[in-house]
């Protein structure tokens, strides 16, 4: 019994206001799909049926296209980048004024914390139509080129971590480099996607130049595999990626890739040690783990593996598993079942390779799929919880002896999109980030995102980048690189 | 367990054992427990707590002894109309109003209230060592039972690590089992986050039984990020040797808000063994008033006006 317990601290849901159940948003309407069913999306963390959304047909993908294709023809193209700003701007403004109530549907849609959706997602998610809405009549000045021009349609396929984040990230750079979207959310988190189009409509941004489809992955194929779409962002698994990547090498599609990662978080003898502990449990326990980028691989040298788990195991135990709309929890619900049985299934080939697993006391509620915070000690290069992504709340520890071991270590993975590293001397960060092969390096800090910072991996975590000035060249033609 | 012998060098090269501290996480680690909702039950708790660690203080030029003896009527019972509210942690005062403090005290029901005095030419501690001790002897031969000093930061700060030692070790003689040590550190003269962190160990090697944040004449004074550190000193502190030693922010902490913010700060970082006005305390004024107005809302449902709790 602690002597300072927190009373519950849950966020009222009233300010959410969800249909039972959705259609599709083509041409500016919702509209009924053609022969399309429709399924449940639950609230992981109580398996309530939040409402119903339709599986997006064949039929439906070519109507969105045909929309999205008269957009771009009749009214987007012909607006001044100016007038595409003025859109964004007013999106984002939008986005801010009802940040509470994504807050709330997101993190009942999703599982995660609505600390997590009310601190990071949704600011984040209206910072990226702010920052690229001040792209919009610059483009001639970004350096790619004179009068850089769009692809036209994109089709945008994303991940149920952050749904409204990475909505954020493939519209807002579409639309301020003039191009039209056919956009899928996720199976399990197609909610917030649902209400950003409400936010379309508010702001009347002209219709069809954002269509929404609700499905799972033959919605998907159907927009990968349209001849109608001349580029293709995906943000997902990389086993995804690669039949997508397979689908449109016969095509003239272009195409940008977002997928999986196997971070190393390296932490050396001199790192500033709490500040570390925390950045560890940011890198791993935020958003559950579910994260592309997550610092999955902790790389710790030798001689202060002992400290540094004491110190870690003190810190996760104070962790709070639960009710993702308490503003107290910190941890909050695996996003489906499917996950929670993926995560299990690796977590038990930790044991059974003979990693040793941890996790501090916690009640998981009977209700909903929960995984605690965990670690493997004694996890050597060859077990599969050192080389395949978990993409839950379980890290593995591997211990390194020299800076260049910690080096080959965090390399040695088919992965290549985050790194982190800690200590106190500068020029160790520089020369370390110079040897890692990852798309994003933290240095004393983890999980940091900002618009303004291209984001993207190497080896199997993706091709090319989102966000920043880089992120600009997915979305308009040419070789810029 | 010995840390240091106390001389220069193996003070210095104990202090270089240290992590550093990382400012921009320190602060993020900071202003994300400040986002802890405490409501209902544990807002009470919390609040009800916070009054039992006050170091209700005067430390004025103007401080007279009615001034002193209104203090410390408050001290015993902070809300006339409510005796479940617990009485404060102390009263602290200047020296010369540490008898009448006293007397004050013992005479209205406040026996078991301690009285600190400030010592150690407070607040810039700009004084010989004779002077100092002679101040400390002073202040608890008139009845302090605890004795808030303040570090030679100028010292400090030129790298006199011997100094600022030996005069902790001096006082704490002094005060030996007749009064509790608190060692002002003045965060806000220190400036950096790994002084702070070097300036709480050295303090608690050279026997303070309470590391505190500042004077209160000094801005930044009890920061978040501040205390923060000074709680991962005393935990880690007490994992080298076993023995725990209290945390003491003051200066700038004034509405109930502040004070939920330190117990949380307290409860995830040193942990649930400091929430105890043995090892914490927090040194304020007017944070009596606001801790009080908010309980009395909590009982009762509303706000009550200014007047309806008393002035020190």
């Amino acid at each position: 019994m602690m002597k300072f317990e927190y009373a519950p601290a849950p966020e009222s849901t009233a300010i959410v206001d969800i249909a039972s159940d959705y259609d599709l948003f083509i041409d500016g309407k919702f509209v009924a799909s053609k022969g399309g069913k429709k399924f449940e999306t639950i609230n992981p963390a109580t398996e309530k049926v939040l409402s119903k959304v339709t599986q997006a047909t064949t039929a439906d993908v070519d109507r969105a296209v045909k929309a999205a294709t008269e957009a771009y023809k009749k009214s987007w193209s012909k607006l001044s980048g100016a007038q595409r700003g003025k859109y964004l701007y007013r999106i984002a403004r939008i986005m801010q004024e009802r940040a509470r109530e994504f807050a709330v549907l997101e993190s009942m849609d999703n599982g995660k914390p609505i600390r997590e959706t009310r601190d990071t997602d949704i600011p984040l998610a209206a910072a990226h139509f702010f920052y690229h809405a001040g792209w919009a009549d610059k483009l001639d000045y970004a350096g790619l080129g004179n009068s850089p021009k769009p692809h036209g349609v994109v089709g945008q396929i994303i991940p149920w971590n952050f749904p409204l984040l990475m909505l954020a990230w493939k519209v807002a750079p579409a639309l301020a480099t003039g191009n039209t979207v056919v956009l899928k959310p996720a199976e399990t988190t197609p909610l917030t996607a649902l209400l950003f189009a409400e936010v379309c409509q508010q702001a009347d941004l002209p219709k069809g130049v954002v269509n929404i489809l609700t499905g799972d992955g033959s919605t998907g194929a159907a927009i990968v595999n349209h001849p109608g779409i001349n580029k293709i962002a995906f943000t997902g698994s990389t086993e995804v990626g690669k039949l997508i990547a397979k689908s449109v090498a016969t095509s003239k599609k272009a195409l940008t890739l977002e997928l999986g990662g196997k971070g190393a978080n390296i932490i050396f003898e001199d790192a500033p040690i709490d500040e570390t502990v925390e950045g560890i449990i940011n890198g791993i326990y935020f958003n559950q783990g579910h994260v592309c980028c997550a610092g999955s691989r902790l790389l710790v040298q030798e001689n202060i593996k002992d400290e540094l788990l004491e110190k870690l195991k003190r810190r996760m135990s104070m962790i709070r598993v639960g009710d993702p709309l308490d503003k107290n929890t910190d941890l909050g619900a695996i996003n489906s079942a499917a996950q929670l049985m993926k995560i299990r299934e690796l977590a038990d080939s930790g044991d059974a390779e003979g990693a040793e697993r941890w996790s501090p006391q916690c009640n998981l509620p009977e209700k909903g799929f929960w995984f605690p915070p965990t670690f493997f000690t004694g996890v050597s290069q060859a077990h599969r919880i050192a080389r395949e992504e978990i993409f839950g709340p379980v890290l593995s520890v591997i211990t390194f002896r020299t800076p260049s071991e910690a080096i080959e270590k965090a390399n040695n993975t088919p992965y290549g999109l985050s790194a982190g590293i800690w200590t106190d001397k500068g020029s160790r960060i520089l020369w370390t980030a110079q040897q890692l092969k990852a798309g994003v390096i933290w240095a004393n800090t983890f999980n940091k995102f900002d618009p303004a910072s291209p984001f993207g991996g190497y080896k199997e975590s993706g091709w090319g980048r989102e966000g920043g000035r880089h992120g600009l060249s997915a979305y308009l033609k040419g070789d810029f690189s | 367990m010995l840390l240091t012998d106390g001389s220069e060098s193996s003070i210095k090269s104990f202090l270089k054992t240290l992590s550093p501290v990382d400012q921009v996480g320190a602060e993020a680690r900071a202003a994300m427990l400040a986002t802890r909702s405490i409501k209902t039950s544990s807002k009470l708790w919390a609040i009800e707590t916070a009054i039992s660690m006050i170091d209700l203080t005067t430390l004025e030029g103007a401080d007279t002894p009615g001034k002193v003896a209104a203090l410390c009527t408050k001290a015993v019972r902070p809300d006339p109309t409510d005796n479940t509210v617990p009485h404060v942690g102390a009263v602290c005062v200047y020296n010369d109003m540490v008898k009448i403090a006293r007397e004050h005290l013992d005479n209205n029901g406040g026996k078991e209230i301690p009285v600190a005095a400030v010592s150690t030419a407070f607040p810039s501690g700009r004084a010989s060592l004779e002077v100092k001790k002679q101040d400390t002897e002073d202040a608890i031969a008139n009845g302090a039972t605890e004795i808030d000093m303040v570090i030679d930061r100028g010292a400090f700060l030129a790298g006199n690590l011997g100094k600022v030692f030996t005069e902790i070790v001096c006082i704490k003689e002094i005060c030996g089992d007749r009064a509790h040590l608190k060692v002002i550190l003045e965060t806000g003269e220190l400036v950096t986050y790994d002084n702070v962190r070097r300036a709480s160990f050295l303090a608690m090697a050279a026997g303070a039984d309470f590391i505190k944040t500042s004077t209160g004449k000094v801005s930044p004074a009890a920061t978040p990020p501040v205390v923060l550190v000074m709680l991962e000193a005393v935990r880690d502190y007490f994992q080298m040797t076993g023995q725990r030693i209290g945390v003491k922010p003051a200066g700038g902490i004034r509405t109930t808000k502040d004070a939920i913010k330190q117990l949380v700060l307290v409860n995830e970082t040193a942990g649930p063994d400091w929430l105890d006005p043995k090892l914490f305390r927090i040194g304020a004024s007017a944070l009596l008033n606001d801790l009080l107005m908010q309980r009395m809302k909590m009982k009762s449902g509303q706000y009550s006006g200014r007047n309806y709790v008393t002035l020190d």
